[in-house]
């Protein structure tokens, strides 16, 4: 299949310049997107036109900034299918969203002897939280495993959770194996022994449509920069039920009710959990990321970045030199492809890709467990978004031809 | 041509020792030894010395795993060190931590270095300079941390 072009690169003035003399192709979105020029925009227009703080104003730009704010939360909204925008949490990103999930629903409800289930493929953010808390509550964190070809084992799954188990905490796609999981499936398994589940939405949220009340998540965490927002902003959502028992995160500005010398009471959902003065501006330019997303359509950039897998994934796997992790039918992989190249340490890889003007990512990818699970020390991961082409794909497949010439003789013809 | 940049970093006296490295195994008996881990990329170095009466280094050896920077620059740093007491090969580690971010030194101290003076090469690949460095830290570590006590050297 020949992936069509979703025509958008003129909205990313970055990827208009060239890397080491070649023209930069930037496959290292599971890291971090590059923004369209609409939402820098969005962020010069909010600091040069509405800039002030939210909510404690009664000036008119207090009035326009919180209008902002509270506008790119019925976006996000809007974006996971929540019920109702008071279960939108702001966030700085997803390590804080299930930070904050960890310490203060965690907090609360393990106790000792509980059970905490996570996946080996989780992302470090979506395992220390779990594992500290485990630690600190003589609870018990249990892992469920990887099929054969690198899915997540449901089998195991069954096993793992049960009647013990409160919490069930997985990655919605996986940042290293490059498949999507069955996150519904999962909510059920969990919600039947009682048990909540915490979706990690960090790789999913920018590729995927994703309907928070279909999935029968309990919560669900992402990032804005990985979905072309600025950094320094996220979103957890929650069940309002579950949020409005929980503790709060932290205490100062903004979260309050009511406070006397002696004790305080908290406000309303969804300021309990955002106190001090929150990443404004950031949330407008996250607003402005959903609506550019959502313009493009969601089931279009997720076929869009199918197409280039379809059309990558045979080719790399047909590679003898190559070792390529996750499924290797194409329609059960993203467009996150972690590899090596046999005899090539994945720096070496990465180094030379950069030199070829192919920036990827190269190392653990802040999952050591699986790293250690797969008995890798390392891979090379590219990873593709809505505004790389089927060209992009080409430029890694002949840069990786090169680089392996280069290694398995010596040098190049320069 | 991207890639023929490389040959500036991967020179062949690098590729050489990355493919065979010296010293590459742990010492039986050793007074000295170190395990360092780059956290970004998960490199390993595991560094044993064995210092003689004299504060000699009467053997080296590494283990671990990295990259072909991380493997080759252990190799040459090994190579160098051999035989020199600690403190040139603590003032060795310091003229490559200073030559690889750029500061000058004297062509004396570089040719001390043997091989490893190539190396100054991964200034152009700032991405890299840690690969580069992980095995002289290791070594500065190693003969520092033994005998705190004593320790008379700079910082």
């Amino acid at each position: 299949m020949v992936a069509k072009n979703l025509d958008v690169r003129q909205d990313f003035p970055i990827l208009d310049q060239k890397v080491n003399d070649e023209q930069l192709v930037y496959l290292d979105n599971a890291a971090t997107a590059q923004r369209p020029t609409a939402v820098t925009d969005s962020l010069v227009h909010f600091y040069q036109t509405d800039n002030a703080n939210v909510h404690r104003g009664v000036h008119t730009l207090a009035e326009r900034a919180t209008e902002d704010y509270e506008n790119a939360r019925r976006k996000v909204q809007k974006f996971i299918n929540a019920a109702e925008p008071e279960e939108v949490i702001f966030t700085k990103g997803t390590t804080d969203g299930l930070n904050l999930v960890a310490s203060t629903y965690g907090e609360a409800n393990i106790q000792a002897g509980d059970e905490i289930v996570i996946s080996i493929m989780e992302h470090h953010s979506n395992l220390i939280p779990w594992q500290q808390l485990a630690i600190k509550k003589h609870a018990t964190l249990k892992y469920i495993g990887l099929t054969a070809d690198g899915e997540l084992d449901m089998a195991d799954a069954a096993a793992k959770i049960t009647d013990k188990t409160k919490i069930v905490a997985i990655a919605h796609a996986s940042n290293v194996m490059g498949v999507i999981n069955p996150l519904a499936e999962l909510a059920k398994l969990a919600h039947q022994h009682g048990a909540i589940i915490v979706g990690d939405g960090a790789q999913a949220a920018p590729h995927v449509p994703v309907d928070v009340q279909a999935l029968d998540v309990d919560f669900y965490a992402f990032s804005g920069h990985k979905m072309m927002g600025p950094t320094g902003i996220g979103a957890l959502y929650g069940k309002r039920a579950l949020l409005e028992a929980m503790p709060p995160y932290q205490y100062g500005g903004e979260m309050i009710d009511f406070v006397h010398q002696q004790d305080s009471t908290w406000a309303q959902l969804p300021y309990k959990f955002e106190a001090g003065t929150q990443n404004i501006a950031g949330a407008v330019g996250l607003g402005t990321a959903v609506d550019y997303l959502t313009s493009v359509g969601m089931t279009n950039v997720e076929a869009h970045e199918q197409a280039i897998v379809d059309y990558l994934l045979p080719k790399l796997v047909a590679d003898p030199d190559l070792e390529v992790y996750g499924p290797h039918d194409p329609a059960k992989h993203t467009g996150v492809i972690a590899f090596n190249v046999k005899g090539i340490h994945p720096h070496d890889i990465a180094t030379a890709l950069d030199m070829e003007g192919v920036a990827v990512r190269a190392g653990h990818h802040c999952a050591q467990p699986l790293m250690t699970y797969l008995g890798l020390v390392a891979t090379a991961r590219a990873s593709f978004y809505l505004y790389n082409t089927q060209q992009d794909a080409d430029r890694l497949l002949v840069a990786l031809a090169e680089t392996k010439e280069f290694f398995n003789h010596g040098a190049v013809k320069a | 041509m991207g890639l023929s940049k490389l040959n500036s970093l991967y020179r062949e006296v690098i590729l050489d020792h990355a493919d065979h490295p010296r010293h590459k195994h742990d010492l039986q008996t050793s007074t000295n030894t170190i395990t360092l881990k780059n956290p970004t990329c998960g490199d390993v170095i595991n560094l044993s010395i064995k210092l003689d009466d004299q504060d000699q280094i009467a053997d080296i050896g590494f283990s671990g795993d990295g990259c072909t920077i991380s493997q080759s620059s252990a190799s040459m740093m090994t190579d160098a060190v051999m035989g020199k007491d600690k403190e040139t090969a603590l003032r060795m580690a310091k003229t490559f931590s200073d030559m690889v971010m750029g500061t000058e030194h004297p062509q004396a101290d570089l040719d001390e270095l043997g091989d490893a003076a190539i190396l100054s090469s991964i200034m152009s690949f700032p991405a890299r300079i840690k690969c580069a460095t992980l095995a002289w830290w290791a070594l500065q570590r190693a003969l520092l941390e033994e005998d705190a006590p004593t320790d008379e050297e700079e910082a």
